[in-house]
C-alpha cells in the first residue's frame, strides 16, 4: 500500500495528496468506480437501475438490525439483508404477476420504513444520516482492502459469466437454446450487484448510489457502438469522474459522493450533445 | 416407424436426428391449461409449420422443446441407425429480442458472446469476426457484422438471428417468426433462405408463421394449435379445412397457392398423429 501512495503522490503532486485521509480516499475511488462503471453496463442494459436503488435504500434496515443485535460495524448486517432482499425480489419476480417495478418498490419502501422505524428510536435518526449522503474522506486501510477483494471478485465473475448474461439480457429463451442456466445467471447477477453497492454505500451514499451505476454506462452508450468500447467508455468516465469530482470536493468543501456524480452527470449531457451533433437524425 | 416407411421417409440420408417425437406435452401456467396433449412426430429434413390463433400456445410450444419452460408428457429424439436415443442440437430464432434498441451491442458481439467463453468486452477477435463473417454470409448478412442491433431492420435482424441459430448446424431448426417489422420482400427471402438451408443440410425445422400464403408454398407439412393439435397435413388439405378457414378469416383457398404435393408426402388424416382430436 506504501508503493501504490508514493506512487500516486509521484502521479499527482498536490497539496490534498499530502493528506492521510486524501490518499485513502483516493484510493477507495479508484477501485470503488470501476467497479460500478463495470457493473452499471449491465444494470442499464438489464434496466435495473430500480432495482440497485431499492437495495441501497435497504441498506438502512441492514444498519438498523445490525444496530439492533448489537453489532458495532453494521456492514455484516448490511451485506446479509440486501442479500436477502435481492433474494426475495428475484424470486417473487418469476412467480408474480406484478410487474417487477411494483413488486421492487413494495420491498423497498417496506425495508425502508422498517429501517426507519427502528433507527429513529428515541429521535437518534440523526447519527445515521451520514450513510445518506456518504462519507468517502473517512475510508481505513481495511476498508480499501475489502473494495480491493470485492473489485477482483466482480472482474472475475465478468470474465467467466459476462456472455452468458448477456445473452440472457437479448433474450432468455435464446440464451436457454445457448446451453445457459439462465434462473442461476440472472440470480447471481442480482446478489452480485446486492453486495457490490451494499459495501459501497457507506463511501458513496444511499441518496446516490444508483446514479453512479447509470450514469458512466448511460455516457458511454451514446458513444459506443460494440461492447468493448461501451465498457472501456464506461470505465474510463467512471474513474475520470471519480478522481475529478474528488479533487473538486476537496477544494468546495462538498460532499464527494454527490461532487462525482455532478461529474458523471455533466460528462452524460455532453455525450448527449454530442451524439447529436455526430448524427443529426 | 412404420408410418415413415409408408410415406417414403425411409430413402432419405440419415443425418444425426432422424424424428423428434412429442408425446402427450402439456403446459400449465397458474391454473391455466396452456397446451394439453400434443403429439407430434418430427421427420429430419421436413419442415412443419405451426400455426393457429393468437394465444394458441404456438410459443410456448417452442419454449418447451427447448426446455425453457417445465412442461408434463415426453420428448425425445431418435437418431437413424439404431432409434436411440440423442442429444440433440438446437438452433432457435425468437420472435423478437428483450434488448434495448439503444444498446451499443453489434452483431459481431452477439455471435461471440453464444459462440465463445472469452467475455466480448475483451472484444470478439479476429478468428471470431472470420467465422462470424462466415456464418452471415450464409444469409446474405455479411455486411451487418459491425451493426449495432439496434439500427437494423427487421428482415436483417431476422436473418441474423437464423444465421446464428445455424451456428454450430443444428438438428433440429425452431423458427418463431415475427408478428411484424419484416417487409413481404425480407419475408421471402427468408423463407427461400430456410428452404434452401433445409435441402442442403437435411434439417428439421419447426416454423410458427403467420403468413399463411408462405407458408403454403414452403411447408411440408402444416400443424393446426390450438391448445392441442387440432389437424395435421399437408397445406392443402389443413387450408381447405373449414374450421381452419373460419379460425383465420379465409374466403376461399384463391389468396393462398399451395403448390402440387407429391403423393410420397401426402399424410393421411386418421393415422396415428393426422387425426382430429
Amino acid at each position: 500500500m506504501e508503493n501504490v501512495i508514493n506512487l500516486l503522490q509521484w502521479l499527482l503532486p498536490f497539496e490534498w495528496m499530502q493528506y492521510h485521509f486524501m490518499q485513502n480516499a483516493l484510493l477507495g475511488v479508484i477501485l470503488v468506480c470501476p467497479l460500478f462503471g463495470l457493473m452499471g453496463t449491465m444494470v442499464v442494459n438489464n434496466r435495473m437501475a430500480f432495482f440497485s436503488d431499492a437495495i441501497g435504500h435497504s441498506a438502512l434496515t441492514g444498519i438498523a438490525l445490525g444496530v439492533l443485535l448489537g453489532m458495532r460495524d453494521p456492514l455484516g448486517a448490511m451485506i446479509a439483508f440486501s442479500i436477502l432482499l435481492a433474494l426475495g425480489i428475484s424470486l417473487i419476480k418469476q412467480s408474480a404477476r406484478s410487474s417487477p417495478d411494483t413488486i421492487i418498490g413494495v420491498f423497498s419502501s417496506t425495508a425502508v420504513a422498517l429501517g426507519i422505524v427502528i433507527l429513529s428510536r428515541g429521535g437518534g435518526f440523526a447519527r445515521y444520516a451520514n450513510f445518506l449522503i456518504g462519507d468517502l474522506l473517512s475510508i481505513q486501510e481495511r476498508e480499501i482492502l475489502l473494495l480491493l477483494a470485492v473489485l477482483a471478485a466482480v472482474l472475475v465473475f465478468w470474465l467467466i459469466f459476462f456472455n452468458g448474461l448477456l445473452l440472457v439480457s437479448i433474450n432468455s429463451t435464446l440464451a436457454r437454446s445457448r446451453g445457459k442456466q439462465v434462473r442461476a445467471l440472472e440470480i447471481a447477477f442480482s446478489l452480485l450487484l446486492a453486495l457490490v453497492v451494499t459495501v459501497s454505500i457507506q463511501w458513496v451514499g444511499i441518496l446516490i448510489i444508483s446514479s453512479l451505476l447509470v450514469l458512466p454506462a448511460a455516457a458511454a452508450r451514446n458513444l459506443a457502438s460494440n461492447m468493448r468500447q461501451y465498457h472501456v467508455l464506461s470505465l474510463v468516465i467512471a474513474v475520470f469522474s471519480g478522481i475529478s469530482g474528488l479533487i473538486m470536493s476537496y477544494y468546495w468543501g462538498t460532499a464527494s459522493g454527490a461532487t462525482i456524480v455532478l461529474c458523471a452527470a455533466i460528462i452524460f449531457f455532453v455525450t448527449v450533445i454530442s451524439r447529436q451533433l455526430l448524427q443529426p437524425s | 416407424m412404420t408410418e415413415e416407411k409408408k410415406n417414403g421417409y425411409n430413402h432419405r440420408q440419415a443425418c444425426g436426428l432422424c424424428c423428434t417425437t412429442i408425446e402427450d406435452l402439456g403446459v400449465v401456467r397458474g391454473k391455466t391449461v396452456i397446451l394439453d396433449h400434443v403429439n407430434l412426430h418430427i421427420h429430419c429434413g421436413e419442415l412443419t409449420a405451426l400455426v393457429g390463433p393468437n394465444g394458441a400456445g404456438k410459443s410456448t410450444l417452442l419454449k418447451a422443446i427447448l426446455g425453457d419452460i417445465s412442461h408434463s408428457g415426453r420428448l425425445s429424439y431418435l437418431n437413424a441407425i439404431g432409434g436411440d436415443s440423442v442429444k440433440p442440437v438446437i438452433g432457435y430464432v425468437p420472435q423478437q429480442l428483450e434488448f434495448d434498441p439503444g444498446s451499443p451491442l453489434c452483431v459481431l458481439d452477439l455471435f461471440a458472446a453464444a459462440r465463445r467463453r472469452r467475455p466480448v468486452w475483451l472484444g470478439a477477435g479476429k478468428r471470431m469476426q472470420r467465422h462470424a463473417a462466415y456464418q452471415l454470409d450464409r444469409v446474405q448478412a455479411e455486411h451487418l457484422l459491425f451493426r449495432r442491433l439496434g439500427d437494423l431492420s427487421g428482415g436483417e435482424l431476422q436473418r441474423v438471428l437464423l444465421a446464428l441459430a445455424l451456428d454450430p448446424m443444428p438438428d433440429l431448426l425452431l423458427l418463431d417468426e415475427p408478428v411484424s417489422g419484416v417487409d413481404q420482400r425480407g419475408m421471402e427471402l427468408f423463407y427461400d433462405l430456410v428452404s434452401n438451408l433445409r435441402r442442403q443440410n437435411d434439417l428439421s425445422i419447426i416454423l410458427i408463421s403467420h403468413d399463411l400464403g408462405l407458408v403454403a408454398r414452403y411447408a411440408d407439412r402444416v400443424v393446426f394449435l390450438n391448445q392441442t393439435i387440432q389437424l395435421v397435413g399437408t397445406p392443402h388439405v389443413v387450408f381447405s379445412d373449414p374450421e381452419v378457414i373460419k379460425s383465420f378469416g379465409l374466403v376461399s383457398l384463391e389468396g393462398i397457392a399451395p403448390r402440387p404435393e407429391p403423393v410420397a408426402q401426402k399424410i393421411e388424416l386418421g393415422a396415428s398423429h393426422g387425426k382430429r382430436y
